[in-house]
């Protein structure tokens, strides 16, 4: 675990966070004494197999779950009080647009919802439309767009309301290799002109550490944490980052961690 | 951990799931029914005041409340039969006759019963025949298909007059025209439904069928029959409410005699209440047994075809 | 179609006309040789088969309808002749067949065009029940006329127009109390009622898991046996009907409308719990849009339902309009042309009740995946 510079204020204090629910089965725990700091502005990927918490663990962030025992401040906040007083953005696995609306009416979905005026609306959804370079397919319906330009649509939307944080569920995962690797690098251009910071749940290695400036290890059963890995890449990184040695060390360490925790076995 | 701690808490975990699913599903619906129950009879007390009370003063018999409430419950043609006046009423004309007297609900059930079958079966084999014209004829699908959907939106209903009248001038009466409604009613779905089910096979699995050579008949039975069966079921289980429908409906336009659709008539011309209570609880009984049969038919087909 | 089936096709058809110029009309008409105008178009008919079994292709298909339409219009024009009405024998129905079967051909060769452009796709697709239909019609007529067909029993398609179009009146007062009144209304309440009561079921889980299976139950009663007790509650007039029809639409519109409301992804769901949106606002933006196909899946069977619904219940007592009144009084005193008309306005009814809910659907549902395939 690394040390946090003291100006920094921390976003998230989880402690000793457990997560256990019945099944027919037996107890299963999915979460078992978590403790974890997020400090503002980190890019925190949680990487790890099917069943490792990781998942779980953003959605308890988000308050879409409730843990069993332990402790947890977001933003300073319970993480019920983080929800309702908007503190964070959520991006899941598939872009759940509405597809009775047009795009700019999917964008303004959280902003009708939490009561901005309508010429806000108009200016923030322009504006979070040319961030992600999707200007020009306002009038749109979902379905005339692409797989990967939904999902921008979708992390657009996550921002229009300019939340303090953003949750991202395996954003990419459904989307084909050249796509991902285009909005990876998306995502790092948007990462470091709001300054967020973001909390990123991935599957695969190269993603995590390519984008992360601290990632965090999780092996299942029980769901627990194994690493925390530190990378401070140069913020104007491009792909090509991939191939070199200092990326191939931490791919390594990260590979160890998983390996450590049992995330190869059957 | 090993098997044997952990067994005990499984089976009990199981246990309690289980009754508590039971629990789920069973009370929101008791509860209901209950309260249905609870507000009919308020609604009875309710409606039946005045009357009762009227002919209370008509009498010039001096009364109480109580007196008055009592008679809401056991009026003889009340606005709004109590609950269980309707039950005794049901259960005496089960039970209270022989089953083929005329006062007889079971006599007048059967009557409508063997109409409802008999219609459900020739509209069904039609039905079927249909779909299966129209499935390997381009023609047919493409003109006769649109004046089927087209004849949903229609009220076929309101031909069962006709129906009976005219097959009555020609001197067809009883069974025969009452079936022919019912067929006529339950044709349709059944052709659609089962149009539904017959192209319902995923394109790949008939091409499938296609490298291996297979014939249309070959296609048809092995592919098509298996894949329409839920289709099949869905639409036989509408038919048939389509049906007793059609064959209630038949029995009013000659003023009939027999039939749950003349039980209900008149009770209404002679203002029998509680007979026309009694029929319409006959009816829905025959709704349900009739659903339920379909339904344990599907349930058996199911399970030999792999459904658990 | 193989063009020599075709071309075997209009050949026989060009016999049949053949035929009728020699076969006896009817036992006392005249020959169809003496008949000034209508050798000439019965003849032409003749010729246009020849022409489409020499063509015995694509261009076969006009030529031959063409010439099917000429044939109809001289079999239609026979039977204006009181001799021919009522006894027509082989020559007569050498031409109906003609006419019969080159529409029969050429139907198979327009259901069998497929690759055309979008518009003329759409012309065949719409042409080809029509013709179908339109021939039906024909025969119909045809049959009833030429072997006279007593009226009581079944009326020939032009006595029920002219019938039809000579009861105005009184059909437009059956309609404004069946359908005006007696429909509508009750279709307006019940569907409304159900949708509310499905959104309340939506909230609290206990109602809907309580009322779903009774709903299911309720569905397949007939219901419409309860008409007798409505016209003792409210009467004979239209509110006893509409009543019935508030109970048949009620529902059909309750268990599609909870099916619809819950068919909404979790991931929509925890999408709007993330923003802290109210339940009323989750309702609006959320759980009402993705649930109206299946409302509409529900309006568009209880416009069909309503329309039977308020018919039948008129059949129990009505006082003196109606269309269920009507026929059922027609019918009783044999004027079975009136009860024809009487469907026909029954049908056209419920044609135009169920298109204009399917515009509707199509307008507010346009982005669900079905009209995508």
């Amino acid at each position: 675990m690394s040390t946090e510079p003291a100006s920094k204020r921390l976003v998230v204090e989880a402690n000793a966070i457990s997560l256990r629910f019945e099944t027919a089965d037996g107890p299963v725990d999915a979460l078992s004494n978590v403790s974890l700091q997020i400090a503002e502005g980190e890019f925190v990927s949680f990487i790890g197999p099917s069943g490792c918490g990781k998942t779980t663990m953003l959605r308890v962030i988000a308050d879409l779950q409730q843990p069993t025992s332990g402790t947890l401040l977001v933003n300073g906040m319970t993480a019920e009080n983080a929800r309702l007083a908007r503190s964070y953005g959520y991006v899941f696995q598939a872009p759940a647009l509405f597809p009775w609306r047009t795009i700019e009416k999917n964008l303004k979905l959280p902003l009708e919802i939490m009561g901005f005026s309508e010429s806000e609306q108009k200016i923030r959804a322009e504006r979070y439309m040319a961030m992600v370079n999707l200007k020009g397919f306002e009038r749109k319906f979902p379905w005339q767009l692409s797989g990967g330009m939904q999902q921008r649509v979708s992390i657009a939307r996550a921002l229009s309301f300019d939340p303090a944080m953003l949750l991202m569920d395996e954003p990419f995962g459904a989307l084909d290799e050249i796509v991902r690797d285009h909005l990876n690098e998306q995502l790092l251009q948007l990462w470091k002109s709001t300054e967020k910071t973001v909390l990123f749940v991935t599957h695969s290695i190269p993603e995590a550490v390519f984008l992360s400036t601290k990632i965090v290890v999780m092996s299942p059963r029980p769901g627990r944490i194994i690493d925390v890995i530190d990378c401070d890449f140069p913020a104007d990184r491009s792909l090509e980052i991939r191939e070199t040695p200092e990326f191939l060390k931490i791919a390594q360490r990260v590979r160890n961690g998983l390996r450590a925790g049992h995330s190869y076995d059957e | 951990m090993t098997s044997s701690s952990l067994t005990l808490p499984a089976r009990r975990a199981t246990f309690f799931a289980a009754r508590n699913a039971i629990v789920e599903r069973y009370v929101p619906v008791a509860t209901m029914v209950l309260a249905l129950i609870a507000i009919w009879y308020v609604a009875a007390v309710a409606m039946n005041w005045a009357l009762v009370r009227d002919a209370f003063e008509r009498e010039e018999t001096p009364y109480t409340v109580s007196d008055v409430l009592a008679g809401t419950m056991d009026a003889e043609r009340p606005l709004l039969p109590a609950p269980h006046q309707v039950i005794n009423a049901f259960v005496d004309g089960v039970f209270g006759y022989p089953p083929l007297a005329p006062r007889s609900l079971i006599y007048h059930s059967l009557v409508t019963l063997s109409a409802t079958v008999l219609g459900f079966i020739l509209g069904a084999l039609f039905g079927i025949a249909l779909a299966l014209l129209i499935v390997h004829s381009r023609v047919l699908e493409r003109s006769l298909l649109p004046w089927i959907i087209c004849s949903q939106m229609v009220p076929v209903l309101a031909l069962a007059p006709i129906f009976i009248v005219v097959l009555g001038a020609i001197g067809l009466q009883g069974l025969l025209p009452k079936s022919i409604i019912s067929a006529y009613l339950c044709f349709f779905p059944i052709a659609i439904g089962m149009v539904k089910g017959f192209t319902s096979p995923d394109p790949l699995q008939i091409e499938l069928m296609r490298t291996w050579s297979a014939t249309s008949r070959q296609v048809l039975w092995k592919l098509r029959w298996p894949s329409a069966v839920p289709y099949l079921f869905a639409s036989l289980k509408v038919a048939i409410t389509i049906s007793l429908v059609g064959a209630i409906v038949a029995e009013l336009p000659t003023g009939g005699e027999a039939g749950i659709g003349a039980r209900l008539l008149s009770g209404s011309y002679y203002g029998q209440t509680i007979q026309l209570w009694a029929a319409l609880v006959a009816a829905a009984v025959l709704a349900s047994a009739l659903i339920g049969i379909v339904g344990l038919i599907e349930r058996g087909v199911n399970s030999r075809m792999g459904a658990h | 179609m193989d063009p020599r089936k075709l071309r075997l096709g209009f050949l026989l058809a060009t016999g049949a006309i053949a035929l009728a110029f020699v076969l006896p009309i009817a036992p006392e008409a005249l020959p169809l040789m003496a008949r000034p105008y209508l050798k000439e178009i019965a003849g032409a008919a003749g010729l246009l088969f020849l022409l489409a079994a020499w063509f015995a292709d694509n261009r076969a298909t006009v030529v031959g309808l063409a010439g099917a339409l000429l044939a109809a219009t001289a079999s239609l024009a026979l039977l204006n002749d009181a001799s021919v009405a009522g006894s027509a024998q082989a020559g007569f129905w050498m031409i109906v067949l003609a006419s019969w079967l080159s529409v029969a051909l050429s139907l198979v060769n327009l259901a069998a065009l497929q690759k055309l452009r979008r518009r003329a796709q759409q012309a065949v697709n719409l042409a080809v029940p029509l013709l179908f239909g339109a021939t039906a019609f024909y025969l119909w007529e045809v049959a009833v006329r030429g072997l006279g067909v007593p009226t009581v029993l079944l009326p020939p398609p032009s006595a029920a127009a002219t019938r039809f179009f000579a009861s105005l009146p009184t059909l437009a007062g059956d309609f404004t109390q069946t359908f005006i009144r007696g429909v509508l209304i009750g279709y307006a309440i019940g569907c409304g009622a159900g949708l509310l009561v499905a959104i309340l079921a939506h909230r609290y889980q206990f109602l809907a898991r309580g009322l779903l299976p009774l709903g299911n139950f309720f569905s397949a009663l007939p219901l419409v046996g309860v008409a007798p007790i409505m016209v003792m509650w409210f009467g004979f007039d239209w509110p006893s009907k509409a009543a019935v029809v508030v109970l048949v639409t009620f529902f059909p519109m309750l268990v599609n409308a909870i099916a619809g409301l819950s068919a909404s992804g979790h991931i929509e769901r925890d999408l709007m719990r993330s923003y802290a949106a109210s339940p009323g606002q989750s309702l609006t933006k959320l759980y009402l849009p993705a649930a109206l196909p299946f409302i509409f899946n529900a309006l568009k069977i209880n416009a069909t339902l309503a329309l039977i619904g308020a018919i039948v219940a008129e059949f129990f007592g009505t006082p003196t309009q109606g269309i269920g009144f009507r026929i059922s009084t027609e019918a009783g005193r044999m004027a079975i042309d009136m009860v024809w008309a009487e469907i026909a306005l029954a049908a056209l009814a419920g044609m135009a009740f169920y298109g204009c809910v399917t515009l509707a659907e199509r307008a507010t549902t346009f982005w669900h995946p079905s009209y995508r395939t």
